[in-house]
């Protein structure tokens, strides 16, 4: 592979504070210089950024990639696909699959399925109970040990407190974090939407936006019994996230990240039943989505996630309360995080940060910065060429997206992943 | 609507039929939810005006019921029948069908959403005995959370200018229902005081699965409709239910059955009527009248 060189770009690299022009030389898949002033190789493939950032491969946190057992949802080569339009390089698998990531064999595919794809990394989670059941602990320091990153449960929380505790005393013994879905379960049975008035004028079983908050209260205090570290997801209402915020001042190993519906989008994109808009947690009022913002640009929360859920048409197809949660958002996941740019509540240092140094220190990966040496996973983006997110239209197999419809700015140009460019023409 | 339903009230009443309304359209009963009163109110409105009607209640038991009403939905657009009447467990399953078949779509009653064609029924029933809906203060008592007719009345009878309250145990309210512009109350006889109209609601008997409520002996002392409580309300208040009702659980037979209070079975009259006004009005757009 012939050198590369990116030139006639606005590098930025949350992880070293760096944003100035300047170019990027990659060779043999890793970065090998990067600046203001730098000299173009003889040989080397020049690509001309066109006043475009540069910026990290993006690190998603959390997304179910249909395998094992979704495959007829979404693949990981469709997935790939659509995280390569995202300028995602990097993705951190959820194990509630069928069967579940509780077998140290299931890590280590998953790990190989990324890679054969060339162009997306996959870290999986290990999942904290066998078969995602919350009855029994998984095997947590054999799946640790074949390179499970975190152990969560997925999509269904970890309900008892009894079963949190030891999940979270054993998972410290390794030093590994655990994730949970804060939704107090026996609250959110059957639910399909936040109580309130436009669940009530629907007629749609509710749960309350309490169920989280309740669920984020319990942990932390398991938290502060047991010392283990704990990572709250998709965390989506102002009452969780001030409690988020306190244990974080009290300095508890307590993070969490958001997903873009969560700060882009209220209840009402529900409208006259729209199944694509049914996610869990379900959207909430106004009021949690902006002290979700508030908490993108205090710090209190540390990543954003796509919280991908990829759906077959059929899963959606349904009456609300019987259609499937869920939402894909691998390909909107970084234009969706620039509107709160443009909106003004966060700096595009910021915004960067939440997709690709925040959660790559949370799984303790080493992707997500533009350091010197490291693999050349990159992402090249026009902050400001529109775009309008229409489903059937989407890279990837699934098109649930919450966001059909919506007219965004920022659109990929370019992904590399070791230096290969996977993405863009 | 209203107006128009009344024209037919008096029509039905002395026996003369309009049956040139509908004659040649096709109107199907889809029911995916046992229901003998609606569906047969739907029937017998449809043939007053011509309508060819057909009955089709689709098992609900099978394992995957939204695939059955897409598909169902597929099968009688191919049949080209004009109007669709829907009843269904689920909220919404009407509005899905309605984006998916080219016939006019009516909900009959759609989970705990909306059941429109009751709502458009009680305040036809309440305007012919008191003149006017306007200023009148009507109590909606019972399960109100799983109530599709409690919501449709409120919605209607609100617009229609009258005062709503809504009366019953916190555990079967739904979370912020007086921002639907009505007054809660969690003791029926302060809830009763002084209103025109009483309208009981059918107690959901399997959603006491859940526990919402602890027993229906309790329930019926603290909200069933009995003279007792009655007597809070104006005197010459007047009692609705929109059947079936369960008898001694959320109404007490001797105020069901009193002929000068219960309105009970003209409700079921003015059913038919409204239900003819409804495919009446809602047909005229394809009929090009």
């Amino acid at each position: 592979m012939s050198d590369l060189l990116i030139h006639n770009v606005r590098l930025l690299d949350p992880a070293s504070g760096l944003d100035t022009p300047g170019a990027i030389l990659v060779r043999a898949g890793r970065i090998a210089d990067l600046g203001a002033n730098l000299g173009r190789p003889d040989g080397a493939t020049m690509v001309d950024g066109d006043g475009a950032v540069l910026c990290p491969g993006l690190v998603d946190m959390r997304a179910d990639v249909g395998e094992p057992g979704g495959e007829y949802r979404e693949t990981i080569a469709s997935a790939a696909a659509a995280a390569a339009f995202g300028g995602i390089t990097t993705l951190a698998a959820l194990p509630d699959t069928n069967p579940a990531i509780d077998d140290p064999a299931l890590v280590r595919h998953l790990r190989a399925r990324g890679e054969e794809t060339g162009s997306l990394t996959i870290l999986p989670y290990g999942a904290a109970t066998k078969g995602c059941r919350g009855e029994e602990l998984a095997e947590l320091g054999l799946l640790h040990e074949a390179g499970a990153v975190a152990f969560t449960d997925g999509a269904r929380a970890i309900g008892s407190a009894r079963m949190m505790h030891l999940i979270l005393s054993y998972a410290a013994g390794f030093g590994a974090r655990v994730v949970q879905h804060p939704e107090e379960p026996s609250l959110a049975e059957g639910g399909a939407a936040t109580s309130g008035e436009l669940a009530t004028r629907l007629g749609l079983p509710a749960i309350p936006a309490a169920a989280e908050a309740l669920m984020v209260a319990r942990d932390i205090r398991l938290v502060r019994l047991t010392g283990g570290k704990l990572h709250f997801a998709h965390v989506s209402t102002g009452e969780a996230l001030d409690l988020i915020r306190a244990a974080k001042a009290d300095g508890l190993a307590i993070t969490c990240d958001t997903a873009p519906p969560y700060f882009d989008l209220n209840e009402t994109a529900i409208g006259n039943f729209r199944t694509f808009a049914k996610l869990s947690p379900p959207l909430r009022v106004e009021a949690d989505r902006l002290a979700v913002v508030a908490a993108l640009a205090d710090g209190t929360i540390d990543a954003v996630a796509s919280d991908h859920q990829p759906r077959d048409a059929d899963d959606k197809r349904l009456p609300f309360a019987q259609a499937a949660a869920g939402g894909v958002g691998l390909a909107t996941l970084l234009a969706v995080t620039l509107a709160q740019v443009q909106g003004g509540t966060i700096t595009l240092m910021r915004a960067i940060e939440l997709l690709t140094a925040g959660p790559a220190r949370l799984l303790g990966a080493t992707a997500g910065s533009l350091a010197k040496g490291a693999p050349a996973d990159l992402c090249l983006f026009d902050p400001e060429r529109a775009w309008q997110v229409e489903d059937g239209k989407l890279p990837g197999r699934a098109q649930n997206t919450p966001f059909d419809g919506r007219a965004l700015e920022g659109r990929v140009l370019g992904t590399w992943k070791s230096g290969r460019r996977v993405f863009g023409a | 609507m209203l107006d128009l339903a009344e024209s037919y009230v008096l029509l039905n009443r002395s026996g003369k039929t309009q049956r040139d309304v509908l004659r040649g359209r096709t109107l199907i009963n889809l029911f995916f939810e046992d229901s003998t009163r609606t569906r047969t109110s739907f029937e017998l409105a449809g043939k007053r005006l011509g309508a060819d009607v057909l009955n089709m209640s689709v098992s609900t038991s099978s394992v995957n019921k939204g695939e059955t009403l897409l598909d169902t939905a597929a099968t009688l657009n191919a049949m080209n029948c004009d109007l669709l009447v829907v009843r269904h467990g689920d909220s919404g399953a009407p509005a899905l069908l309605a984006r998916k078949v080219d016939a006019g779509v009516i909900n009959a009653g759609d989970g705990t959403h909306e059941h429109p064609t009751q709502a458009l029924l009680d305040a036809l029933t309440i305007r012919r005995r008191r003149g006017r809906l306007e200023g009148l203060t009507v109590a909606i008592c019972g399960d109100v959370l799983h109530s599709r007719v409690a919501r449709s009345n409120i919605f209607l009878l609100s617009a229609m200018g009258s005062r709503v309250r809504v009366v019953g145990p916190p555990t079967l309210m739904p979370a912020d229902v007086e921002r639907l512009g009505v007054e809660v109350f969690h003791d029926m006889k302060a809830g009763l005081e002084g209103c025109d109209i009483v309208m009981m609601l059918r107690l959901q008997k399997e959603r006491m699965t859940r526990g919402l409520i602890p027993s229906f002996r309790e329930f019926f002392r603290f909200y069933g409709l009995d003279a007792e409580k009655l007597a809070y309300a104006k005197p010459d208040a007047l009692v609705m239910h929109p059947g079936p009702m369960n008898r001694g659980v959320e109404i007490a037979s001797d105020v069901a059955d009193d002929p000068i209070r219960s309105l009970i079975r003209e409700q079921v009259e003015m059913g038919v009527a409204v239900r003819m006004a409804v495919l009446d009005i809602l047909s005229r757009g394809s009929r090009n009248v």
